[in-house]
């Protein structure tokens, strides 16, 4: 692939949930090796634009082109998405009682290579994988997120990404519920993830994560729009300022 | 056709061909004895007489005969059913061989060929003590290793029980469930047929488990096994059961009577893995008696049939007695099971665990109907009842009747019930990890089941996920 080729692009992307439309015409090139940040207030849409892209029944793209490596994947449903490189790490995962984490994980490698994984393969990378988040080894015959805190949960999300690998990487709102300590683990695993080869798109409210998940491009999404972008210096600047510091052209055009 | 639909009905498609292929075949058969159709004093004469009964079990069987006549179809469960069983289109005695033999290349080699393809003489090899195989009205096939033997632990088929040791067999044959019960247990005691004779001597401990398996071949059949079991103080029994039988457009009925005597200290599961093609009326009285710090467990799946009325019963009857019913039923296209528990606390400081799941699809109807009851003296008890139901598409139904009869108020009694569907939210999760939809439903039910799966020895556990894969193929979601 040549580097002038976006890993994942979306063209005037606009989402609809429940008749409402919450995404207005979103547009966004990440290319390998590029970590993005989408930030933005509650309700800005930001979240439903993740689930829009992985392929949520309940969020339809009424509008707009999604590409991954140059091929276009709205007509996909989730799990085609998934297998074809996409992955999201949810803001707010869900329990499957009575499927363990290390059943679950071997189901979906599966699902993504076509065979069963090799058991010694597969249980030396996902101890490894374990240790490197600080995951007890017993999650892996625990249930699903049955009963996992906020913290635990996350850290199996960025476990998940890690065994599974992806090209490209929507983490929602993955720093929330996290205290120092989980968000630094939870951020060195973003980090070790992260390569030349793949892309990663934080959707975040706060600045906070950006300390620890360096940013090449960071845009403010408001009203279901992206209304400014910049370097990672735009993160810092709203931190200090809030979000109402963002008036102007943009924000008017938002209907902010 | 849409696609959407016409994938739906490839999917249902499947599910019957391919139980069709796996379990629907029925043989050819030529039948050492195959009796008319129909019910009378006359049939109930002629399966006494040909198993050369003693008398006292001849007028058993008429008595009970009497009783079935008087007695009317339940108006509970699913009546409309149920008055559709035309008792007089029914084949009541069937006899494929002569004598139930003890080595398979006695066996006549298509019924033998028929226990291949399920796979009973391999697990015989593998893992089980002893095997019974019964085809259409008597046991064809038994055997019991040497070393169980060599323990006192009788397992023989109920007929060759009742020749053999028709001592115990009065003493406690319909002794925990009398004939006049139900209807169908008092048919059952007019032309019962084939079933277990268990039993273990004191102390002993049958380490490995015994199964029998159940197989209906003719159109119109009509099984009536009978099973006792009898584990003497401080022994230990596990017996399991399966059963299949072929795919016919015209209704079959099996209804069996199963009766277990824990005695004091005794330890007895019985596991059922019911699969009966969907043209058989599974309906089927089992109690348990626990006595004096026995424990009793009903360990019972139910995937199979067109109606499955069931509802395996402990009587708490000793100090300390302990029962578990541990159920789960799934109901898929014109199916309904009406499964569910009953435990009776008759003495102090005794406890029981009921644990119900259902799983419900298409059309498919599950039922829990369960009773706790706990007398005036049972001081001190213990009552865990849990009922989980999950609903898969927009037409299946689950409903819940539980009773509760208390007595005493010195016990502590648990009770939860939860429904929930198989939500959206869950799919999407496990598609957005490359899963398809229906790998994605088929592990939330998978991680539904597991409490009881993890019950099962693991040749079952894989067994029982294989079915319900079949089961959950093309499902309507």
């Amino acid at each position: 692939m040549s580097a002038k080729t976006p890993l994942f692009e979306i063209k005037n992307v606009h989402v609809v949930v429940a008749g409402k439309e919450v995404v207005s015409g979103v547009s966004l090139a990440i290319y390998p090796g590029e970590i993005h940040a989408i930030m933005g207030p509650n309700g800005s849409g930001k979240s439903s634009l993740s689930n829009a892209l992985m392929g949520h029944p309940a969020y339809a793209i009424t509008e707009g082109e999604a590409y991954l490596n140059g091929k276009s994947i709205l007509d996909m449903e989730a799990d085609e998405r998934s297998r074809a490189g996409l992955f999201l790490a949810f803001q707010y995962p869900l329990a499957i009682p009575g499927v363990t984490v290390a059943n679950f994980m071997r189901a979906a490698l599966k699902a993504h290579r076509g065979k069963d994984a090799d058991m010694s393969d597969f249980r030396k990378l996902f101890k490894i994988e374990m240790d490197s988040l600080e995951i007890d080894h017993n999650f892996a015959t625990r249930y699903l997120n049955d009963g996992f805190s906020g913290g635990e949960k996350k850290r199996v999300e960025i476990l998940q990404m890690a065994m599974l690998a992806p090209k490209m990487a929507l983490l929602d709102e993955t720093d929330s519920g996290l205290d120092i300590d989980a968000l630094k683990t939870v951020s060195a695993g973003i980090n070790r993830f992260h390569s030349d080869a793949n892309g990663v798109l934080l959707v975040t409210h706060y600045q906070r994560l950006l300390n620890y998940v360096k940013p090449d491009h960071v845009h403010v999404m408001m009203s279901g729009k992206l209304v400014k972008s910049g370097g990672p210096e735009l993160a810092l600047k709203l931190e200090d300022n809030g979000y109402e510091w963002i008036e102007g052209p943009a924000a008017e055009k938002a209907g902010v | 056709m849409s696609d959407t639909l016409k994938q739906q009905n490839d999917g249902l498609s499947k599910i019957g061909s391919d139980y069709a292929e796996k379990y629907g075949f029925h043989d050819p058969v030529d039948y050492f004895h195959k009796g008319a159709k129909g019910l009378s004093h006359e049939v109930v004469e002629m399966i006494s007489r040909m198993k050369k009964e003693p008398d006292w079990m001849r007028e058993i069987r008429h008595q009970a005969y009497d009783t079935f006549l008087e007695k009317p179809t339940p108006k509970w469960g699913n009546t409309a059913l149920l008055n559709e069983i035309d008792f007089q289109n029914i084949f009541y005695f069937m006899k494929p061989i002569d004598a139930s033999k003890t080595s398979w290349d006695d066996v006549p080699e298509y019924i033998k060929r028929t226990f291949d393809k399920l796979g009973i003489p391999e697990a015989e090899k593998n893992f089980l003590g002893g095997v019974s195989a019964q085809y259409e009205s008597e046991v064809v096939y038994h055997s019991m290793r040497d070393d169980l033997k060599a323990k006192g632990i009788l397992f023989l088929d109920m007929d060759a029980g009742l020749r053999e040791f028709p001592e115990i067999v009065k003493k406690y044959f319909g002794s925990v469930i009398p004939a006049a019960d139900n209807k169908f247990s008092a048919l059952n005691t007019a032309v019962w047929s084939g079933g277990s004779f268990i039993y273990v001597p004191p102390g002993v401990d049958v380490t490995v488990p015994l199964q029998a398996y159940f197989r209906i071949n003719a159109e119109n059949m009509g099984q009536f096994e009978r099973t006792l079991i009898i584990a003497d103080k401080g022994s230990r029994v596990h017996y399991i059961e399966g059963c299949t039988a072929p795919v016919y457009s015209t209704d079959s009925l099996h209804s069996a009577v199963v009766e277990l005597i824990a005695l004091e200290g005794a330890y007895v599961r019985y596991t059922t893995i019911q699969n009966w093609s969907r043209n058989i009326y599974n309906l089927v009285t089992k109690r348990a008696q626990a006595h004096k710090n026995a424990t009793v467990e009903w360990v019972d799946g139910n995937i199979g049939s067109r109606l499955t009325m069931k509802y395996p019963c402990v009587q708490l009857v000793g100090e300390g007695a302990r029962g578990e019913i541990l159920s789960v039923a799934f109901a898929g296209i014109d199916q309904h099971q009406d499964a569910g528990a009953k435990v009776i606390h008759a003495a102090p400081n005794t406890s029981s665990r009921i644990t119900s799941k259902s799983i419900s699809k298409d059309n498919g109807r599950a039922s829990y109907r369960g009773l706790v009851k706990i007398h005036k003296n049972a001081t001190g008890c213990k009552v865990s009842v849990e009922c989980d139901a999950l609903l898969i598409g927009d037409d299946a139904r689950s409903d819940t009747y539980p009773t509760m009869e208390i007595d005493n108020d010195q016990v502590s009694v648990e009770h939860e019930a939860r429904v929930s569907k198989v939500a959206e939210e869950q799919l999407f999760y496990l598609q957005s990890r490359g899963l398809t939809e229906d790998e994605g439903r088929l592990l939330i039910v998978n991680g539904f089941m597991e409490p009881f799966t993890k019950e099962l020895p693991m040749e079952y556990a894989v067994e029982l996920n294989r079915l319900i894969e079949l089961e959950m193929e093309g499902s309507i979601g």
